[in-house]
């Protein structure tokens, strides 16, 4: 277990971690999430008794980083940010070197080593200098090194970080099979990672804890979340949108544009009625020009005279509208090409969190 | 100790597996001959002695065995690997002696390298061995010395070049404590007592020590001591700039 109790560091007048506490227990896969210079790495750091914190403490299988580092260095496995190495020397000679700091001998210590440049995918450039390898290798070796010992406790800063996004499915498959039996904090701000791999996330801003939780309830503070997004096909969708919001339940409805597609930025009601107008007037538009040309109309309509429509709804506080959207949908006969119901968007969650606003 | 060993290694590999080591060990043995043979003419002396090479060594270290150590924490910091190094299970300790042994015993190497000057005074009469002998050692210390000095401004600096040239700087303040000018200048206004108290902590005083044929105790603990404040101070400034 990681036990984090009221840890603070402060650098000159600028306090960089506030008094965080928490604990990390074994099969946990905690996530650090925080926009930059927010303390994720300076907490790690103390973690793994780089830094000494300025006050508070934290321990590690019961061992103090303050009074028992090297207890605490001995079950951590660290790759730092960036994956810093000894350039000058090849990814065999490294692991050695850490493979005997680490305690191995003889026959143990070359095994482990051709242990790990097997996981790490490093056999092919074991020989090589560590300077002439690239940003994906690099991190690889970092990973090597620290996972070697096989330890209980593993503390990743950024750890798919310059991974091309193969590399970095593999590394999210490993974390994901090692948190099993191991107590691993890792830090990033890919959000989708947090949702790929953590049990547990943490943000931070400004060196304080803003939330905690699994990711699953992160999501749950979206504005979002529990809202129905409907992309909805028929020849009389005009009235469609004023409709929508009489479903019970519903506080209100917005136009969707192709913009819109990635969901982050949730719009005012003001804003969705300006898009509804300029909605209906392509609408029209394409009835007129009934020809090829009307494809090009981004909001979907065609030749038929039929149009698309894509809207969010979104549900009163704490009520559940997906089932009374869809009965709705079905007595109107609309034809539909998507119904989502939406988790969350941790984007969203980790903006407003971050920026000091209200999730 | 273990692990101070595993740094050891580690470092004094790195020397030889990159061209500093022949860089350095090709200057440091053309330097001292050339010293030896054109400057001082040691054919000319008609004496078999090495002392027209010896006294030739504080002045070479000045210059080389700031280059030699310059890189040992300054390259550990700025390239982040200090991070590594300090969350293994090594100690302060274990790094610093591991890291500046290695360096120690990388110029000791080269220092033997100048066996064929013994050879040569050998071979034209009976130098006295134990003199030579003494002043191997203070030459070796010397170096220990000096080393100590940079690792410590080492420390203190990301940057290689400003590491190289305050600990140049400091080695020649610390050479120059003990020179018959700066003890004549402090002559001037302070009592005989303490400009000779000042003058026992050059380097310079107590290298030439060695150079007469003896082990002083004195001479010895200086330099050891000297070495272990260095090296103190090295973990200090370390603790304290190791985030940075």
């Amino acid at each position: 277990m990681i036990a984090v109790e009221s840890l603070a560091k402060s650098f000159g007048s600028i306090r960089a971690v506030d008094s965080i506490s928490f604990t990390v227990n074994k099969g946990e896969i905690l996530g650090f999430l925080g926009p930059n210079g927010a303390g994720k790495s300076t907490t790690m750091k103390m973690i793994t008794t780089f830094l000494p914190p300025t006050s508070g403490s934290a321990k590690v299988a019961n061992f103090d980083i303050w009074e028992n580092p090297l207890e605490v260095r001995a079950r951590i496995g660290y790759l730092p940010e960036s994956a810093p190495s000894y350039k000058d020397m090849n990814v065999y000679d490294f692991l050695m070197f850490t493979a005997e700091v680490r305690g191995y001998d003889g026959e143990e210590r070359k095994n482990r080593v051709v242990r790990m440049l097997e996981t790490c995918n490093l056999k092919d450039v074991a020989w090589q200098l560590i300077d002439t390898l690239s940003k994906g290798y690099r991190q690889r070796v970092g990973f090597a090194q620290a996972l070697l010992h096989d330890p209980e406790y593993l503390v990743l800063d950024e750890p798919t970080d310059g991974l091309d996004p193969n590399q970095k499915q593999e590394v999210r498959a490993l974390i994901r099979r090692m948190g099993r039996e191991k107590c691993i904090i890792l830090s990033t701000h890919i959000l989708e990672e947090v949702e790929a791999v953590c049990s547990r996330a943490i943000i931070i801003g400004n060196g304080k804890i803003v939330a905690d939780g699994t990711p699953e309830a992160l999501r749950r503070r979206s504005k979002l979340h529990g809202a129905v997004t409907l992309e909805l096909f028929g020849a009389d969708l005009k009235d469609a949108f004023a409709d929508l919001e009489k479903i019970a339940g519903v506080e209100r409805v917005e136009l969707l544009t192709d913009e819109d597609r990635p969901s982050q930025n949730a719009r005012t009601g003001k804003n969705g009625k300006e898009s509804e107008n300029g909605m209906e007037k392509s609408v029209n538009d394409s009835k007129e020009a009934e020809d090829s040309k009307a494809g090009k109309y981004g909001d979907g309509s065609d030749k038929t005279g039929k149009s698309s429509l894509r809207v969010r709804l979104f549900p009163k506080k704490g009520v559940a509208i997906a089932h009374e959207a869809a009965q709705f949908v079905h007595q109107r006969k609309w034809e539909v090409d998507a119904f989502t119901l939406e988790k969350g968007d941790l984007n969203e969650v980790f903006y407003n969190l971050t920026r000091g606003g209200q999730a | 100790m273990r692990n101070l060993k595993a740094v050891l290694k580690r470092e004094l590999k790195g020397y030889f597996e990159s061209p500093v080591a022949y860089v350095f060990i090709i200057i440091f043995l053309l330097a001292t001959a050339g010293c030896t043979f054109f400057i001082s003419r040691l054919f000319d002396t008609r004496v078999a002695s090495l002392d027209a090479f010896f006294v030739w060594h504080p002045w070479l270290y000045l210059f080389l065995v700031p280059a030699v150590g310059m890189r040992l924490w300054s390259e550990e910091r700025k390239s982040g690997t200090i991070e590594l190094l300090f969350t293994l299970p090594i100690t302060l300790i274990e790094a610093i002696a591991g890291k500046f042994l290695a360096a120690w015993l990388f110029i000791g190497i080269a220092l033997l390298l100048t066996f064929p000057m013994v050879v040569t005074v050998a071979y034209l009469g009976s130098p006295d061995y134990g003199i030579i002998f003494t002043s191997y050692i203070g030459s070796f210390l010397l170096a220990g010395a000096y080393l100590a000095v940079t690792c410590l401004f080492s420390a203190m600096s990301k940057n290689q070049v400003i590491s190289f040239v305050l600990a140049v700087v400091a080695c020649f303040a610390m050479l120059m404590l003990g020179a018959g000018v700066f003890t004549d200048f402090l002559n001037g206004f302070l009592p005989v007592g303490i400009s000779e108290a000042i003058s026992a902590f050059s380097f310079f005083t107590h290298f030439q020590n060695f150079q007469r044929g003896l082990i002083d105790s004195r001479s010895l603990i200086y330099f050891i001591s000297m070495i272990g404040f260095m090296l103190t101070a090295n973990a200090v400034v370390l603790e304290m700039k190791k985030a940075e």
